[in-house]
C-alpha cells in the first residue's frame, strides 16, 4: 500500500511517539501529583513553564532547541563533553525536543484527576496505616486512571503529529529524523499531491480514530458527577 | 452587531484597494531575501511605491501562486517555474528575465574550517554536511551535482543533513550544529566579502548555472508600480546591490 520512503516514515513516527509517550509518563507523573497537591507558591511557575508549549509556536521552540542543543548552547556543550555529541540531526535529539513538546498534554490530564481525587481517599488509606508510596500506587493512581488514558493517548498523538519542531532540528534523514508529517510537507513542496494525499489521508484517519477511542472508552468526567 | 463587522469590514477592504495603486505584493525566494530586503529600500525611496515582500521557498511559493495567492511579482530561484506559470495562464507572456545568476558556496561558521579548493570535502571529517533539500531548491540540485563532479558524492551522502530551503540551511551552518553546508553565497556574503566564517565558492562550471528568473503575474497585469518594480531590478543601481551580494548577471 505504501512505497518503501512510506513505511519507513511511518515507523519511525511511531517509534518515535511509543518512547516519548512512555518517557512522559514517567517524567509527567511526578510533576502531575506535585502541581496537583502542592501549596508551594512555585506552583504557579512550574505550572506556567509546562504549558507553555502549548501556547508558543513550534518555530520558537524548535528555533530555541537547536540553539541550545548547538555547540554553543548550555545543552550541547553538556552533550558533547559528556562524549554523547550534538542532539539535532539524531533521534535522540526528536526524543529530547518531542518531550517537551509534548509535556502539557500529559501533566495537565493527570493533574486534573489528582485534583479530583481530594484528599479523603488518601487520608482513609492514612488511617488504615497506608504508607506515602503505598497511597500513591494503590489508592491515587488507580483512582487517576482515566487521567493517564487520556494523557498517553494525547501525548502519542500530539508527538505523532508534530512537525515545526522537527522541521526545525531534524535535518530531513530518511529513518532517522524524517517523520510522516515531514515527508507530507516535502511531497506537497515538490508538487506531488498525488503521494502527499497517501499520507496525509492516512494521518486524518488515524487521527479521528484515536479521538474517537478516546471519547468512547473514556466517557466525560462531567457526565458522571 | 453583524452589521458593524461587515461595515468596519467593508472600511477596512475599501481601504485596502485604494491604497492598491502603489503597493506590490512581491514573491521572493529565500536566498534573494538579503539583496530585495536593500532594493525594496532604494524602491521605495525613490518611486514612493510600497512593496510588501514575501520570502519562502520556490517550491512553496509556486504553489501558492497556483491557488491563487495575490502576489503580483515572482522573483523566483530558478528558470522553471517562471515558465511553467505562463503556461498555466497565471504570468504576463513575454515578462520572465534573469535578474540574478546564483553562487553556490560551501560555507562553515567556523574561520578555519574550509580551504580554498573545497578540499575538505575529500576528507570528510566532519559528521554532517548540510544541503538545501535537492528535490525543492535549486541551490541543493547544484550542490548535488558539484559533490558529483568531485566525485564525493556517493562517500558524504550519509553526512547529508536536509533544510527545507537555503535559508534552513544556513541556519544549520549559522548554530554550529552541521559543521559546514552549501549555501548561496548571497546568504554569507556583502559589500563583496565574507560576512563570517570560512568559505570556499564553488566554481560555476562545476554544476549547471542557478539562473533566478523573474515573472509579472497575471495578477500584477495592471499594476504600474509592479512593471516599474521589474524594470526596476535591471537598473544600474539594482543591479550594483545584486552583485554586491556574490550573484552574477
Amino acid at each position: 500500500m505504501f512505497n518503501e520512503a512510506n513505511t519507513v516514515a511511518i515507523i519511525l513516527t511511531l517509534k518515535l511517539a511509543l518512547i516519548v509517550t512512555a518517557l512522559l509518563l514517567v517524567i509527567a507523573t511526578p510533576i502531575a501529583w506535585w502541581l496537583a497537591r502542592t501549596p508551594s507558591k512555585l506552583k504557579a511557575v512550574i505550572g506556567a513553564i509546562v504549558a507553555l508549549p502549548i501556547v508558543l509556536p513550534p518555530s520558537v521552540l524548535g528555533f530555541y532547541l537547536l540553539l541550545a542543543m548547538g555547540p554553543n548552547g548550555p545543552v550541547g556543550q553538556l552533550t558533547e563533553s559528556l562524549g554523547i555529541g550534538l542532539l539535532p540531526f539524531t533521534f535522540s535529539g526528536l526524543v529530547i525536543a518531542s518531550i517537551f513538546y509534548s509535556l502539557p498534554f500529559v501533566v495537565q490530564p493527570i493533574q486534573n484527576a489528582f485534583e479530583a481525587i481530594g484528599e479523603q481517599p488518601l487520608e482513609t488509606a492514612a488511617t488504615l496505616r497506608a504508607g506515602p508510596w503505598d497511597r500513591f500506587f494503590t489508592v491515587a493512581v488507580p483512582l487517576a486512571m482515566p487521567g493517564f488514558f487520556t494523557g498517553t493517548v494525547l501525548g502519542f498523538t500530539h508527538t505523532v503529529g508534530e512537525f515545526g519542531v522537527v522541521l526545525m532540528i531534524g535535518g530531513n534523514i530518511p529513518g532517522v529524523t524524517r517523520v510522516v508529517s515531514v515527508q507530507i510537507y516535502d511531497y506537497v513542496e515538490a508538487l506531488e499531491y498525488a503521494d502527499a494525499h497517501q499520507l496525509a489521508a492516512t494521518m486524518v484517519i488515524f487521527s479521528f480514530i484515536v479521538l474517537l477511542l478516546l471519547y468512547t472508552l473514556n466517557p466525560n468526567k462531567r457526565n458522571e458527577t | 452587531m453583524k452589521h458593524k463587522i461587515s461595515l468596519s469590514l467593508f472600511i477596512m477592504l475599501s481601504a485596502m484597494s485604494s491604497a492598491q495603486a502603489t503597493t506590490v505584493s512581491v514573491a521572493v525566494a529565500a536566498n534573494f531575501s538579503a539583496p530585495m530586503k536593500d532594493i525594496a529600500q532604494e524602491f521605495e525611496k525613490e518611486t514612493g511605491h510600497h512593496l510588501t515582500l514575501t520570502f519562502g521557498s520556490s517550491g512553496k511559493l509556486f504553489a501558492q501562486i497556483k491557488n491563487g495567492a495575490p502576489y503580483q511579482v515572482f522573483l523566483c530561484a530558478d528558470d522553471k517555474k517562471p515558465g511553467k506559470l505562463e503556461n498555466e495562464g497565471l504570468s504576463v507572456p513575454g515578462s520572465e528575465f534573469t535578474y540574478a545568476l546564483g553562487t553556490l558556496v560551501l560555507w562553515s561558521a567556523n574561520p578555519d574550517f574550509i580551504d580554498d579548493n573545497g578540499e575538505v570535502l575529500k576528507q570528510k571529517q566532519f559528521i554532517h554536511l548540510a544541503i538545501a533539500n535537492p528535490a525543492l531548491a535549486p541551490y541543493g540540485v547544484a550542490a548535488i551535482e558539484t559533490m558529483q563532479k568531485l566525485k564525493v558524492l556517493d562517500n558524504l551522502r550519509s553526512t547529508f543533513v536536509q533544510g527545507e530551503n537555503v535559508a534552513q540551511t544556513y541556519q544549520f551552518v549559522a548554530t554550529g550544529n552541521a559543521p559546514l553546508g552549501f549555501v548561496a553565497l548571497s546568504q554569507v556574503f556583502q559589500a563583496g566579502k565574507l560576512t563570517q566564517g570560512s568559505a570556499w565558492i564553488v566554481p560555476a562550471e562545476l554544476h549547471k548555472p542557478i539562473r533566478q528568473n523573474a515573472v509579472l503575474l497575471s495578477k500584477g497585469k495592471d499594476n504600474k508600480a509592479a512593471e516599474t518594480l521589474l524594470a526596476y531590478l535591471k537598473s544600474n543601481k539594482a543591479t550594483a546591490i545584486i552583485k554586491s551580494y556574490g550573484y552574477k548577471l
